[in-house]
């Protein structure tokens, strides 16, 4: 191998905090295998989307086949097999937030964004998809930005979104930090 | 379970509890109809079609997951049920693409036959149906999304029933794909059996995919010609301008050994059969040394007038007859009398892969205790000592991967190699390569996990590949009949190569042993053979021996390729009359003096015996212009000797009676067709002297063990035979461990024979780009 293509093997494709918690999760469940979808639930939150690497390195983990992960992982629409951007923006057009307005909220994003749906837009930041409910029905129209909620929406409160977006796109700041937090706080047992 | 009594459509049943209700039915003649239950795997109740309504009960059950109890009510055809059933096949039609005329299942469709049967034949669908295109995932399997109807038959078959889990379900809903597991290519066994369970045309095998429609085929039921397991097969045969053609072998009536079992081999590796390579006219070494064609009547004369006048003027000794392990029963029985009473030689061998003969001696004088392949279906506890039957018996991996997930049978294996079963095993031990000799003291002293295990347990089915021979299988059996206080509960058997490499050593190819295993030297052994030699001959590797030191006359070689075992300097045969029956021009063929083109197994009837000592019948398929079952050529050769050929077939009026054996109707063999031209010159149309049953008779008379069900060997029903004859005498045999020589083949691989199939060849190449791939990852 040239210096240049460095043996992948020898790429850690998780961070060694998340390598650590993975190694705690297995152990949890009387069988390995439960502890698929919680991984790749942070593992997509890591890298962003589930990589080759990263279903194989989860497989290897949990000791199934690759094929096996992508059976799990392609069943869930949450789960992604291609990058997003930094901010994936979901948008509800279920039932209650189809009824009050949700198209016109999601064709604004489209046209602040200049991306169609499951775009994402040139600079990396944003991405946009249309999406089943998100469970904020009484506060229809909704979207999912990362973990964050927004909600009672109207179309011209798109753009303040957006930019509020923007900071912290320039802070370095995804927001996946926000499941963590989650996350750790529901884990009493850990 | 208890029985209990419950009533489907107003009649009373009854069945153990928790039998599953549409197997109750079934059993009952009631067919409930299924797309995605399979008998012997999981549950998975995906397709609805199975609905029956059960009284107290709100709402529609599905009958593969009902078990039945105590006094239940259904019923399994109403209006309510059948429109139950329609809307179901509605639904699967919405993105079924109707090319039932073109489609390979049509007119063998699950899906068409439920339509047919429900009338499910208009949509109220409106939508655009879902395009995907067709996928080629290996030589032998293709994916045709469209036509999928999602019962998840083929992933639980590669997965619990071949333990390779190759197949996946991707996405949902009606989105969801069938996968194989590299991306777009398949990394298995190639087995085929994915195809064979799917009940509509999604999966289509490389080989047969688009090549006719069922039912322009005949269906004739023979056994595979490969390994040593005896897989019975339906070939699907179709008539050409020269002969007749195989265009489908699989298993989908499940009668057999193997109910719808079948590896590559058995279900892709027929093709050699219409390979160009085939011989389909003899040949004669001309003046300038060339191979040329000629006629049967020139070359069986050029072979036969060597031949006698060897035989005259040198004695019988200096021949040689090398034969088959794969041609029928009834032809190796032949070639060895041919050989002792026509030749008078005892210098007749074959190309020995396992040592049976050592077998039926350490077994003599202890009848019942060889073990059936069936028994392997059912065993309790298998002990299993060397090989790897994944490779080598595909059968028999998946008859014992089966008891384990079905009947927690549980496995024991020895082993020097780690092999794929372990993974069904309960307890392993590891031997050094040579170290089998030593199991027989490992399992004495009972201290490893596994010889304790098998000390504990009742009943034992011992089955051991060719790392045991000659006095190491003498001591493994000794070990197992001394091994508990009921000698009933052990049963044996020994793993050999090739289709009827068994029915090679039973039926006498040794130059010390005669059919049965009878030792030569034993006083009145064959009293009805004519001046049969009385001393032992020599072996395959003295006789090549004796060739290459330029002092055999003659070699006469039926379906063997020696040369390819031992290399032998063309020149080395000068002296060497080498006369070749074969289907191809081998390394052996090349180097003869007239070689005769035969017919291939698929192309014969007779029978055949699987090394599990299980005989089955053969029936003729196939059929080629030119060539000649192995059986004929042997009785014309003997005819152009001048000999005496009722001595060697009883036929004819004056012959002994037996009967015809054959079925009537367009396959029913070579046998037939002699009988009309019999009939057409006034003789007595019973017996052909071609006919492989005339000689069957004498077998079943003179063949210890073979004193078989014929009722039911006729019936296509596999008769287990027995080695161990009470008066066999116990001899040291001439016949040493090291001429034998196992075949080591893999599943693509069929000794000479599989280097003929180009369907194997593709097989082998695309699993050896796999598994670059793996190793490079
Ligand atoms: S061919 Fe056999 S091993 Fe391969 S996917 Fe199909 S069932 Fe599995
Ligand atoms: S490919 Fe055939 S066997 Fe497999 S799920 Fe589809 S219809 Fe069933
Ligand atoms: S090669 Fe053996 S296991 Fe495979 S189909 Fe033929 S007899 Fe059966
Ligand atoms: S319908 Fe949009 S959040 Fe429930
Ligand atoms: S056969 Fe019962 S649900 Fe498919």
């Amino acid at each position: 191998m040239s210096p240049n293509h460095p043996n992948p093997e020898s790429i850690p494709v998780f961070s060694p905090q998340l390598a650590a918690r993975f190694d705690a999760l297995v152990q949890k469940y009387p069988v390995k295998r439960s502890a698929l979808i919680p991984m790749l639930l942070y593992a997509q939150d890591e890298v962003g989307y589930l990589s080759d690497a990263v279903v194989a390195e989860v497989a290897r983990r949990i000791g199934i086949t690759e094929l096996e992960v992508r059976n799990v992982a392609t069943y869930y629409s949450m789960l992604r097999f291609r990058p997003a951007g930094q901010f994936n923006i979901q948008v509800c057009t279920n039932i209650s937030c189809l009824l009050r307005g949700a198209y016109e909220v999601y064709e604004r994003f489209q046209e602040e964004l200049g991306v169609g749906p499951h775009g994402v837009t040139p600079d990396g930041v944003f991405s946009l998809e249309e999406v089943e409910c998100v469970g904020a029905c009484c506060w229809a129209p909704a979207v999912q930005v990362n973990y964050d909620f927004h909600d009672e929406l109207k179309p011209d409160l798109v753009p303040g979104i957006l930019s509020g977006y923007r900071g912290k796109a320039k802070a370095g700041n995804n927001g996946a930090s926000s499941l963590e937090k989650k996350a750790n706080s529901k884990e009493p047992h850990a | 379970m208890p029985d209990v009594t419950f009533t489907v459509d107003g009649k009373k049943l009854t069945a153990p509890a928790g039998t599953l209700l549409i197997d109750a039915c079934r059993k009952a003649g009631i067919e409930i109809p299924a797309f995605c239950y399979y008998p012997g795997l999981s549950l998975q109740a995906a397709c609805r079609m199975c609905v029956v309504r059960q009284e107290k009960v709100p709402k529609l059950q599905t009958a593969c997951t009902t078990t039945v109890a105590e006094g239940q009510v259904f019923v399994t055809e109403s209006p309510e049920i059948a429109q139950a059933r329609k809307a179901t096949i509605e639904l699967l039609l919405g993105n079924h693409p109707l090319d039932c005329p073109v489609c390979d299942a049509g007119g063998e469709c699950e899906l068409q036959d439920m339509n047919f049967k429900y009338g499910a034949g208009e949509s109220l669908y409106a939508e655009a149906k879902h395009h995907r295109d067709e996928q080629q995932w290996s030589p032998a399997v293709f994916y045709d999304r469209p036509r999928c109807i999602l019962c998840y038959r083929c992933t639980r078959m590669c997965g619990e029933g071949m333990d390779v889990w190759a197949l996946g379900v991707n996405n949902r809903g009606a989105d969801s794909v069938i996968v194989p597991n590299d991306g777009q290519q398949l990394d298995c066994e190639q087995c085929g059996m994915c195809i064979d369970v799917c009940p509509v045309g999604a999966l289509t095998s490389g080989s047969y995919r688009y090549k006719t429609r069922p039912w322009e085929m005949n269906h004739v039921s023979t056994v595979c010609t490969h390994c040593a397991d005896g897989c019975k097969v339906t070939l699907g045969v179709r008539s050409t301008t020269d002969g007749a053609e195989i265009i489908r072998a699989d298993n989908r009536d499940k009668s057999g050994i193997n109910g719808d079992f079948l590896c590559a081999k058995g279900r892709f590796g027929f093709d050699f059969v219409e390979s160009a390579d085939r011989l389909t006219k003899p040949l004669v070494r001309n003046s300038a040394g060339k191979l040329e064609p000629a006629t049967w009547e020139h070359a069986l004369s050029v072979a036969a007038k060597k031949l006698k006048e060897i035989r005259d003027s040198r004695g019988g000794a200096a021949i040689g007859v090398i034969g088959s392990n794969r041609t029928t029963n009834e032809e190796n029985y032949l070639l060895q009398k041919f050989s002792r009473t026509v030749l008078a030689t005892n210098n007749i061998d074959h190309e020995r892969t396992t040592d049976y003969a050592s077998f039926a001696r350490a077994l003599a004088g202890h009848p019942g205790k060889t073990a059936s392949l069936r028994d392997i279906a059912s065993a309790c506890a298998i002990l299993l000592v060397g090989t790897n039957p994944t490779d080598e018996h595909p059968l028999l991996a998946w008859l014992l991967r089966t008891d384990v997930r079905l009947n927690r049978a549980r496995l024991y294996i020895a082993n020097h190699a780690p092999i794929k079963l372990e993974r069904q095993a309960r307890a392993m031990q590891g031997l050094p390569p040579n170290g089998y000799k030593d199991l027989t003291t490992i399992l004495d002293r009972g201290e490893t996990d596994l010889a304790k295990a098998v000390k504990a347990e009742e009943s034992l089915i011992v089955i051991f590949g060719s790392e045991i021979r000659g006095t190491a299988i003498h001591n493994l059996v000794t070990w197992g009949l001394n091994r508990g206080p009921n000698p009933d509960s052990v049963r044996f058997a020994c793993l050999g190569d090739h289709s009827n490499s068994r029915g090679a050593a039973d039926m006498g190819l040794f130059p010390d042993l005669l059919p049965g295993y009878v030792p030569i030297t034993e006083p009145g052994a064959f009293v009805e053979y004519a001046d049969l030699p009385p001393a032992a001959g020599k072996t395959l590797s003295q006789m090549l021996d004796v060739a290459t030191a330029g002092e055999l006359g003659a070699l006469l070689v039926v379906g063997a390729n020696p040369v390819s075992r031992a290399p032998l300097n063309p020149a080395a045969l000068k002296n060497t009359f080498l006369i070749v029956q074969d289907l191809f021009l081998t390394e052996t063929a090349t180097l003869a003096e007239v070689v005769l083109p035969a017919a291939s197994l698929y192309e014969k009837s007779g029978t055949v015996t699987n090394t599990f000592g299980d005989v089955q019948i053969v029936r003729k398929a196939a059929d080629r212009a030119g060539v000649k079952p192995d059986f004929e050529i042997l009785v014309r050769l003997a005819e152009a000797m001048g000999g005496p050929i009722k001595g060697l077939v009883p036929f004819g009026r004056a012959g002994t009676t037996a009967d015809l054996g054959q079925s009537r109707g367009a396959q029913s063999g070579e046998a037939d067709r002699h009988a009309v031209w019999l009939e057409a010159n006034g003789l007595e149309p019973r017996l052909s002297p071609f006919d492989p049953f005339a000689l069957f008779d004498e077998i079943e008379r003179l063949v210890p063990g073979y004193a078989i069900d014929r009722i039911n060997l006729i019936a296509g029903n596999d008769v287990h035979s027995e080695p161990a004859s009470p008066g066999l005498v116990p001899v040291t045999a001439l016949a040493g461990e090291d001429f034998i020589v196992p075949a080591h083949d893999t599943l693509f691989t069929s000794g000479t024979l599989g280097r003929y199939s180009a369907a194997l060849k593709q097989l082998e190449e695309h699993q050896a780009k796999e598994l670059a791939k793996s190793a490079a990852d």
